[in-house]
């Protein structure tokens, strides 16, 4: 298995440590932090615009969180002893506190936030489906059927507080994994206070594109009209959310070509060679200029709704391809040059193996399978799909 | 080389004895060794290295390091007149055949040997998620290899490339300095055999180790001295130009 | 107690999560290894792992109790600080077993240079010739003897 070298490199950095599962679990994770944030404007800052996407970003949310450990367990070499960064963590890796972070947003924000916005609807369906499906019901009930309005207005008091804790949770939870990244101070191509600013939001950035094309995706499936007031307020926040994040990655860029140090021809080299494709024309031009202007267009023209979802559609596709190229290049990127800054290797993908192409596919595809499964247990919009809710049974 | 018989019977036991020493088990166990005795480090002699490669190839015997993955290497660098950021450098399956003759003449021409650097402000025991990796208490920087989860981040933030995963055992490798080895009183496998005696390994908390006097009257650097990493890898006559 | 009516639900979820909680500590301490944390954040018992094992060269000393008429020629030349197991590999099982397991008879043409040939790399003041032009192809040890290699010297082997 020889990997064409370029240059000299240590002779243990020929192979890449990191592979495309690795550039897959900071773009699920950034899925994550997006949506939930897109879902926070509604709640906590009363954009009333997004109300319709609410639901469908939670669960859009929990979807992806639910896939994104499957990436780093395949990768690892004794995924059997994963448990051990809870048991044994080792308080000064970004990594192991990343465990814990992931763990706290996972139940203590998101499940139980979910949990105490659908509480009614599972109370009514515990009442009023049958067979395993009441069972699930049932025990999702916990045990309490109190859906009295005080017990109600108790539980968005309470969900208004958890997505209070959950804006910062969420910023730290993508942040971690810049940071993760941003604090290696042996790979300059990755060490920078920026990173963990920029993973956030490029994170928010892909997960409000993808709760925007999803809700569009749904409500045409659904033969449901799409509420434009509400793509457009979506789309609005996208493209300001870019232009921050934009102006930030070209920040590092500049920072880096001016001050030019001694890693910077090496790096300077690599993207204009190796990594031309994925970050110059996919991460920049295609994936992020390309949708910042079209999204432009509709903020300063007058455009016809027609025009606007197909922009609106484009924009959400090209933007989720420059968000993964940006985490391609980071990763990937960042291990194609060698530490002497004396030479470069090559990455070689897989197709069927364990950290291969098509297991990074079928990783891609997963969260919108868990997102059915979801979206059939807790139906986003109860009241159109299944007939009107029977009257709450009075709290015993 | 004719051993007599009688020899023998004399040689025997003595070597016996000592070998049996030499076979004794844990630190805690070891006769000898106590580990607050002890502050390894090792110290190249850029001046003296004639990149034969037979450390790289002794490390890999006595570690079982397998092909294509190197706990130490050597590298040969050529330097045109002043152009230092511009070496030209190379390492041939890490140097274990020693070198081809080089193509270039002229210029300035050396071989650094290559290892782990013993950093005491170590950033991949930084990293570990769990433990797996960590600093003796008598300096020496080893994984655990039945706790190493295979995660490759200590890979990653080594600055130095001396890590690697053992596709065998899918666990993190490094040099041990032969902790296996220097715990029992002898040296390291890479120190034992080099030829001209590049190689040192010395005993920092030692007061008559020879390496004190050394680094009070040579000019020592280590490796990448910016990220302060408090390498206990000294070199002696390390060029400027060196990665 | 009216503050609390209706909140029921909630105190079922902190039991659940309090549950989880004791679950956590009681599987960590299950399945946390006893020696953790006794010299630092990791598994003290590794050090005692890592220090037993096997050892496949027996160091200079050890070749030295048996082989000492060896050590007094090489004394007398250059070769004086080349460890034996430099040129014969490692021999911890042959220091082990001096009867039954005997160290492989060395090629010298492949064997000296890997030292000795010409490298502009190598310091200057270092012994370095071509080895085609300098012995023709005949093997290093055709005129000098590797334990103290000066011709002359301790006479050839």
């Amino acid at each position: 298995m020889q990997v064409p070298v370029e240059g000299f490199m240590y002779p243990n950095e020929i192979e890449l440590q990191w592979s495309v599962l690795i550039v897959l679990y900071p773009f699920l994770t950034g899925l994550v932090a997006g949506a939930f944030i897109l879902a926070s404007l509604e709640r906590v800052f009363r954009v009333e615009a997004v109300k319709p996407t609410y639901r469908l970003a939670l669960l859009t949310a929990l979807a992806f969180l639910l896939v994104a450990p499957l990436p780093l367990q395949l990768h690892l070499g004794h995924p059997e002893r994963s448990y051990e960064m809870y048991l044994t963590p080792h308080r000064s890796s970004a990594m192991a506190m990343f465990g814990f972070v992931y763990l706290w947003y996972l139940l203590a924000v998101l499940v139980l936030e979910i949990w105490l916005d659908y509480r009614r609807d599972i109370v009514v369906l515990s009442q009023t489906t049958t067979g395993w499906r009441r069972l699930i019901y049932r025990v999702l009930t916990l045990g309490s059927t109190n859906i009295s309005p005080r017990a109600l207005h108790i539980d968005e008091r309470a969900g208004w507080l958890i997505t209070v804790i959950g804006i910062p949770s969420a910023f730290l939870l993508h942040g971690y994994v810049g940071f993760i990244f941003g604090s290696v101070k042996a790979n300059p191509w990755w060490s920078s206070p920026l990173m963990p600013v920029v993973f956030l939001f490029s994170a928010m950035v892909s997960g409000i594109a993808v709760v925007m094309l999803l809700y569009m995706l749904v409500s045409s499936l659904r033969k449901e009209p799409i509420d434009m007031g509400c793509v457009d307020t979506v789309a609005k926040y996208l493209f300001y959310t870019f232009v921050i994040d934009f102006s930030l990655e070209m920040l590092d860029l500049i920072h880096r070509i001016y001050e030019a140090d001694e890693s910077f021809r090496s790096l300077d080299f690599m993207v204009h060679t190796r990594l031309y494709f994925s970050q110059v024309v996919l991460q920049i031009f295609i994936g992020t200029l390309l949708p910042i202007t079209l999204l432009g267009l509709t903020q300063v023209l007058k455009l016809t709704p027609m025009v606007r979802k197909q922009i609106y559609v484009l924009s959400g596709c090209l933007t989720l391809i420059g968000i993964f190229a940006m985490r391609w290049n980071v990763v990937i990127g960042g291990q194609l040059f060698s530490k002497s800054f004396l030479g470069y290797t090559t990455y070689k993908m897989g197709f069927a193996t364990r950290e291969g192409l098509l297991t990074a596919i079928v990783l891609t595809v997963l969260p919108f399978v868990f997102l059915w499964v979801l979206v059939k247990l807790l139906p986003p919009w109860p009241e159109r799909d299944s007939g009107a809710l029977p009257d709450a049974t009075p709290a015993h | 080389m004719n051993i007599t018989r009688r020899r023998m019977l004399v040689l025997l036991p003595a070597a016996a004895v000592a070998w049996k020493y030499v076979l004794a088990g844990t630190p805690e166990a070891s006769p000898n060794y106590q580990m607050t005795e002890h502050w390894w480090a090792m110290l190249i002699d850029i001046t003296k290295c004639i990149g034969c490669g037979s450390c790289v190839r002794a490390c890999q015997l006595e570690n079982h390091v397998p092909d294509g993955y190197f706990r130490t290497w050597v590298e040969r660098y050529h330097i045109e007149d002043w152009e230092m950021e511009y070496p030209k450098v190379d390492s041939p399956d890490g140097g274990k055949n020693g070198f081809p003759v080089a193509k270039e003449t002229g210029g300035k021409n050396f071989f650094v040997p290559k290892m782990r650097n013993q950093c005491a402000d170590s950033p991949c025991t930084q990293v570990c998620p769990v433990g797996a990796t960590f600093v003796t208490p008598d300096g020496v920087v080893l994984v655990d290899q039945k706790y190493c989860l295979g995660c490759r981040y200590c890979v990653q933030a080594c600055p130095y490339g001396c890590r690697f995963i053992n596709p065998k055992t899918e666990t993190a490798n490094k040099c041990t300095l032969c902790y296996h080895r220097i715990t029992k009183g002898l040296t390291t496998a890479c120190c034992e055999v080099c030829p001209t005696g590049a190689r040192q390994l010395a005993n920092l908390k030692d007061p008559k180790d020879p390496i004190h006097e050394f680094l009070q009257t040579h000019s020592v650097q280590v490796l990448k001295p910016y990220l302060a990493t408090r390498s206990k890898c000294f070199y002696y006559g390390l060029d400027g130009a060196v990665r | 107690m009216k503050a609390f009516k209706d909140t029921g639900h909630l105190f079922r979820v902190a039991a659940v999560f309090l549950a989880g909680f004791i679950a956590f500590l009681v599987l960590r301490s299950l399945l946390v290894p006893h020696s953790f944390g006794r010299y630092g954040h990791y598994r003290a018992d590794a050090i005692g792992e890592i220090a037993a094992l096997p050892i496949s060269y027996a160091g200079h000393q050890t070749c030295e109790t048996c082989h000492s008429e060896v050590v007094d020629v090489k004394n007398k030349g250059v070769h004086k600080g080349v460890a034996c197991e430099s040129c014969h590999g490692p021999q911890a099982k042959h220091a082990d077993d001096p009867g039954s397991v005997v160290p492989d008879k060395l090629d010298t043409s492949m064997l000296c240079p890997r030292c000795h040939q010409t490298n502009v790399a190598k310091p200057k003041s270092f012994p370095q010739v071509d080895a085609a032009e300098h012995s023709g192809g005949a093997a290093c040890n055709t005129c000098h003897q590797p334990h103290t290699p000066a011709i002359g010297a301790g006479g050839s082997q």
